[in-house]
């Protein structure tokens, strides 16, 4: 069995992932990373090697910087095997997955988790009607499928990846109906006074202020400071209504695209029952990691966007240091090589970490869509509104696994991925307590759909494959 | 495609594969997701609540709302964004939560 022990099993092959094959795969280690999508990239960088000409342009400098880091990634030597669904990932550092259909077994010595983040859930009234995604769908369409809305698209919340759909879609001569906003100008004096380093993170304002201003140029219909949302129609989407500069507004669109920002993906580490804490500046879980990535588990390592949201660079560099810190652990360089190997990568983590305040603060979610009124749906599987989640707080629950056990919110195919933070929120809120105290979801494997044929299958992955 | 189709393709296919949906077969371009070729093809739902029937469609194109499951081939809930579509592949709406007869039609023996 020994033989067929990897040395660095990593799941993921966005950013972080890719660099943390990279460094291990320099210093030597056997390394095998998984990944659920048919090509290296991530989300960010989805379809970088394949991407044509025009996809390219219409999707910026930044999205094609990802090109030579897949490409390097695909040379470096790891074992890389897309198409995997991890369905299980144990404290002994074994990995189950899926893959072609059949169920398969890794022994690692540690594992990266660098499985990077989904957007966060916007719980407004209408969103389960078919017509509504999320922006991040629409860029995925954009990137991996060069499709683009047919009808008429608005896009709605808040975050630079909101401005920057926006304007792809513009370069790739979509004109929106609106762009509707739910942050206002009063947050960016109002960020600024909170974080007095931002200055240091101006690069990344400057960027944010580029794309504001290429939607200015084109004229975009841009509505600040929207409030209650509504998305209409019976059984589609036909327009999305809202609040703003005291005026109540309709704009008739198929295409409602919901943005308010990305959260780290926790699924495998709460499965691990690592230790997690509620971070208030990003509203949402964050898992407990030392300044390497280890978790409260010992060999297990997060880095990028699955650990703390910190963005394609940020991503690269945590992977590098997760990388460093096993190879130092297998005993191939000792701490004083390792301490001079990480010191230019964690100089450039302080530098590529500074924006990141004055981000959190400027495109903070508002309350309304984080914790809804109480007819609208949290839990799409099951169909849970939040008037039900405060009725179960009435009865007594108090944190997302009893109410998940009194109307099985969460409970669904999904498994809380689009309601936890919604559900901790709602008990939180109408409990009068933080957070913290309400919990999350016990997530338990299977993370992703298996058979009982495939799991009665499961077989090792095989020394020859390695 | 209809004229007020959900999606549109940027620039021409360079191959396309055919796929059944519902019955009804569908051109679509080869190499992407199932869920971007029933999105191109203007269709609206993707599958019917298990709870109360509510038609879903794809939501986040990314494997984590699980809104666009569907029947492929016989092998009930499968995520529509993370399959390629593959010349002949026979897909219908999840209706509901997934069958769980063991070895009854032939393509169920999947799951046996």
């Amino acid at each position: 069995m020994n033989n067929q022990t990897v040395d660095l099993i990593v799941i993921g092959a966005g950013p972080a992932g890719m660099s943390a094959a990279l460094e291990a795969t320099r210093q030597g280690l056997s390394v095998v990373v998984l990944d659920e999508q048919p090509g290296p990239g991530g989300q960010i960088y989805r379809n970088v090697l394949q991407a044509d000409p025009r996809s390219r342009s219409v999707l910026g400098e930044d999205y094609e910087a990802g090109a030579g880091l897949a490409a390097a990634f695909l040379q470096c030597g790891a074992r890389y095997l897309a198409n995997a669904a991890i369905w299980q990932v144990t404290p002994q550092r074994q990995v189950h997955y899926l893959i072609d259909g059949r169920a398969e077994v890794l022994q690692g010595r540690h594992v990266l988790i660098a499985t990077g983040a989904f957007e966060r859930p916007m719980p407004i009234p209408g969103w389960t009607l078919p017509g509504v995604m999320t922006a991040g769908a629409g860029q995925i369409l954009l990137k991996s499928a060069a499709l683009v809305p047919g009808g008429p698209v608005v896009l709605a919340g808040c975050g630079p990846l909101l401005y920057l759909l926006a304007v792809q879609y513009l370069r790739a001569g979509i004109t929106l109906e609106a762009l509707v906003d739910t942050s206002g100008r009063g947050d960016l004096a109002r960020a600024w006074r909170k974080v007095p380093r931002a200055l240091r993170g101006w690069r990344e304002l400057l960027k944010g202020l580029g794309l504001l201003a290429e939607l200015k140029r084109a004229g975009i219909r841009h509505f600040r400071d929207a409030r209650n949302l509504l998305v209409e129609g019976q059984a589609q989407a036909h327009s999305l209504s809202f609040d703003s500069n005291g005026c109540r507004w309709n704009i008739p669109a198929t295409r409602v695209l919901l943005h308010q920002g990305v959260v780290p993906n926790t699924q495998i580490s709460w499965s691990l029952r690592a230790e997690h804490d509620w971070n208030e500046q990003q509203l949402c879980w964050i898992t407990r990691r030392n300044r390497w990535g280890e978790t409260s588990l010992p060999g297990i390592f997060i880095a990028g966007d699955s650990g703390a949201i910190g963005g394609a660079q940020v991503a690269q560099l945590e992977g590098r240091l997760a990388a460093l810190a096993v190879v130092a652990k297998l005993g191939n360089i000792d701490a004083q090589q390792l301490q001079q190997l990480a010191k230019p990568y964690r100089k450039a983590l302080r530098r590529q970490r500074a924006a990141r305040p004055l981000i959190d603060a400027l495109y903070r979610p508002q309350q309304q869509n984080r914790i809804p009124a109480n007819e609208v749906i949290v839990c799409r599987c099951e169909e849970v509104s939040a008037g039900a989640i405060r009725h179960y707080v009435e009865l007594g629950c108090l944190g997302p696994n009893q109410t998940k056990a009194f109307g099985r919110c969460g409970m669904g195919p999904c498994q809380g991925r689009l309601c936890g933070l919604s559900v901790t929120e709602i008990i939180a809120e109408h409990r009068q307590v933080p957070a913290a105290e309400v919990g999350y979801y016990r997530i338990r494997s299977p993370l992703k759909p298996i058979t009982l044929g495939q799991l009665a299958t499961e077989k090792p992955l095989t020394q020859e494959h390695l | 495609m209809p004229a007020d189709s959900l999606f549109r393709a940027l620039g021409p296919a360079d191959k396309s594969v055919l796929i059944e949906f519902e019955g009804a077969f569908l051109s679509v371009p080869a190499g992407i997701s199932l869920a971007a070729a029933l999105l191109l093809s203007g269709v609206t739902h993707t599958r019917e609540s298990a709870v109360n029937g509510r038609p879903g469609a794809p939501y986040c194109m990314m494997g984590v709302c699980f809104e666009c499951l569907v029947e492929v081939d016989g092998q009930a809930n499968c995520q529509a964004c993370l399959l390629p579509v593959r010349a002949g592949m026979r897909v219908r709406r999840q209706r509901g939560a997934r069958d769980v007869r063991v070895g009854d039609h032939g393509e169920e023996g999947a799951d046996e």
